[in-house]
């Protein structure tokens, strides 16, 4: 499946974290590589959406919408902002 | 709540369809009425969003094609395994209204003082952020020297054609046909690839900004050999579409 970019899915993240999001910088947890979120991996057709480092692959994100409620996992970060 | 807005916040609300017009075949520009926009750059994209009457949700984002200060325009291609796009091509006309939040997006934009020399590549209908940029910079009075490189399967299939046929100073534009070619083409006729960018591309001493769009292969391999030739990363701005169709 192709990825499209972090720019593709600011409509949500201005939804979970109430501000632009796409020119934050995301730091990989697993290899360090800093990127703006308007330049991650995105993979919007899994249940749910996956952001991916573009470098190493490390799952970065993860949101699952459940009805109203988007279930946020941030694990694969190591800093955000 | 229509109306209800909040600054800073991102909600929903209805803008009205002022008119519907067609560019190709398969692809139409919405012009939208969109009651207290707070103005967008070019380059942001709007998500829309289509309710059907079991209550059943499809999103989708679209890249704005209009430059600040103009209404708000989205042009959208037909999918035809589409949720949304064949609604917006086939089905809607002047009057109905849409669902729509933004605008979205700071890393995709271009403002006249990031300067250039700019190179704009796009792939499809990865045209459309683009034009918003080339738009933007005429109407600013940029003289910011562009170079567009468009990549179509046909010149059936090239938007806003007139448009480009015509571009304003300062705007040098080179279109390339991957599959069809009418007789006498002068262009390129062929996917873009490293020897076409050497052809087209400014040099990267010249420290172009670099702006590509398209299917997610497009945005692959034209961002992969304009950093092998030397631009930095950081100077090569990508928003993929996902897909293949389009180039």
């Amino acid at each position: 499946m192709d990825a499209v970019d972090g720019n593709a899915i600011g409509g949500l993240l201005h939804e979970v974290f109430g501000s632009e999001m796409t020119t934050t910088v995301g730091v990989c947890g697993a290899c360090g590589t800093a990127r703006q979120v308007g330049e991650l991996a995105v993979y919007a057709r899994a249940p749910g959406t996956v952001v991916r480092c573009p470098s190493c692959d490390n799952v970065l994100m993860v949101f699952v919408k459940i009805h109203d409620r988007t279930c946020v996992d941030l694990m694969g970060l190591a800093a955000l902002g | 709540m229509a109306g209800t807005a909040l600054r800073g916040r991102l909600t929903w609300q209805a803008a009205k369809v002022l008119a519907v017009s067609a560019e190709t075949a398969t692809v139409r520009t919405v012009t939208l009425d969109v009651p207290d926009w707070p103005g967008h750059q070019a380059g942001q994209h709007v998500d829309i969003r289509l309710t059907d009457e079991d209550g059943y949700v499809a999103e989708r984002s679209y890249s704005i094609a209009s430059a600040p200060g103009e209404p708000v325009a989205l042009t959208v291609e037909r999918l035809d395994d589409g949720e949304v796009s064949p609604y917006l091509t086939d089905e809607l006309r002047a009057g109905d209204e849409l669902e729509l939040r933004g605008p979205i997006g700071g890393y995709f934009v271009w403002e006249p003082e990031d300067g250039g020399p700019l190179l704009l590549l796009a792939g499809g209908s990865g045209i459309v952020p683009l034009r918003s940029i080339l738009r933007h910079r005429e109407r600013t009075g940029s003289t910011v020297p562009v170079r567009l490189l468009y990549s179509s399967r046909t010149l059936d299939d090239v938007i806003y054609r007139g448009e480009l046929d015509n571009p304003a100073a300062g705007v040098e534009i080179f279109h390339t046909l991957t599959r069809h070619q009418p007789p006498g083409w002068p262009g390129y006729a062929r996917r873009v690839d490293a020897t076409l960018l050497a052809e087209v591309a400014w040099p990267a001493g010249l420290m172009p900004l670099a702006y590509v769009c398209g299917p997610t292969s497009f945005v692959e391999a034209v961002s992969q050999t304009l950093v092998q030739s030397g631009y930095p990363p950081q100077r090569v701005k990508t928003e993929r579409f996902g897909g293949t169709g389009g180039t």
